[in-house]
């Protein structure tokens, strides 16, 4: 049996086939996302300590878990980019950065929302909190110097090379309520120990997560689209989608 | 959950400003994050018109 596993691996044939995946995955998100708000929002039961404002969580989790997955998803693409030099994989990498920085950024700005009436302070130089900043800087980082380069396969390495270097950071990220002493509480999901939360509330969690996924998986895809244009403009396939679409 | 009303809903217990916020900015982010991708690809396409009409003038 023989699959065709490279035939996706040019940007002539992935394409198109990345068009209509962003389509049904960003439908896929927004189910999702509302399957998961209305759980979130409508089953789930107000929280013996924390009230109401603990149902910043359905946002928090999703967008944390996503700014780390993502980060990784970059970093292999990158990698791979590096190895075999393949024009997709550094496409890949440059369009999942944004959308990583955006879900970092989110779970930055929806813990200090949830950190000021919890806690009482809206920041705290802890090691959860740091380290999430430190990602954001990362994607910052990797976008910036990416813009900084005109050669787009220079860019692509020099990006790949500072990807790579702060995938050392995930771990720091991840286990960092377990290493030190922070105000960030432990995992409230973990591979090893039952989840220590309501089940309502750990499945709006999670159905949140998936319509996080699905919509990276889409806006990724959508960007990917938009770098393959720009880069291979000069090839004859992008001139005849230019002329077929116009 | 049965909030009773939408008083009630949009109250968020006392905690409207920090659970909003965190929701409203969220769906603001991603709004803005696919109008960037629209806009983005259109101005390619453009860009793509503009060079497919003068190489087509060139061959002549």
């Amino acid at each position: 049996m023989s699959i065709k596993w490279f035939k996706y691996s040019s940007p002539q044939s992935f394409f198109p086939l990345a068009g209509k995946l962003a389509l049904w995955f960003g439908a896929l998100a927004l189910v999702a996302c509302g399957v998961g708000l209305y759980i979130g929002f409508f089953v789930a039961p107000t929280d013996a300590q924390q009230g109401e404002a603990y149902r910043i969580i359905f946002i928090h989790v999703p967008a944390a878990w996503m700014s780390m997955f993502l980060y990784l998803v970059m970093a292999f693409w990158a990698g791979l980019g590096l190895a075999f030099n393949t024009r997709l994989s550094g496409m890949m990498a440059s369009a999942i950065a944004p959308t990583g920085a955006l879900f970092t950024f989110l779970a930055l700005w929806t813990g200090s929302l949830w950190g000021k009436p919890t806690w009482g302070t809206w920041w705290v130089w802890d090691a959860r909190l740091t380290s999430e900043l430190i990602l954001l800087f990362l994607y910052f980082g990797f976008m910036a110097l990416q813009a900084a380069i005109d050669d787009p396969r220079r860019a692509d390495k020099a990006g790949a090379v500072l990807a790579l270097v702060g995938v050392v950071n995930i771990p720091i990220i991840y286990f960092s309520v377990k290493w030190w002493n922070t105000l960030h509480q432990g995992a409230s999901v973990s591979l090893t120990q039952a989840p220590t939360m309501a089940a309502t509330m750990l499945t709006g969690m999670v159905v949140m997560a998936f319509g996080f996924w699905f919509y990276s998986i889409a806006a990724a895809l959508m960007r990917a689209r938009c770098i393959m244009l720009e880069r291979e403009r000069a090839s004859e396939w992008v001139a005849d989608y230019g002329r077929g679409s116009a | 959950m049965n909030w009773g009303s939408w008083e009630n809903f949009l109250a968020m217990g006392g905690y409207a400003f920090y659970v909003w916020g965190s929701y409203l900015v969220t769906l603001g982010l991603v709004i803005a994050e696919i109008v960037l991708l629209a806009l983005r690809k259109r101005s390619v396409l453009a860009r793509l018109r503009l060079h497919g009409t003068a190489t087509r003038q060139g061959d002549r």
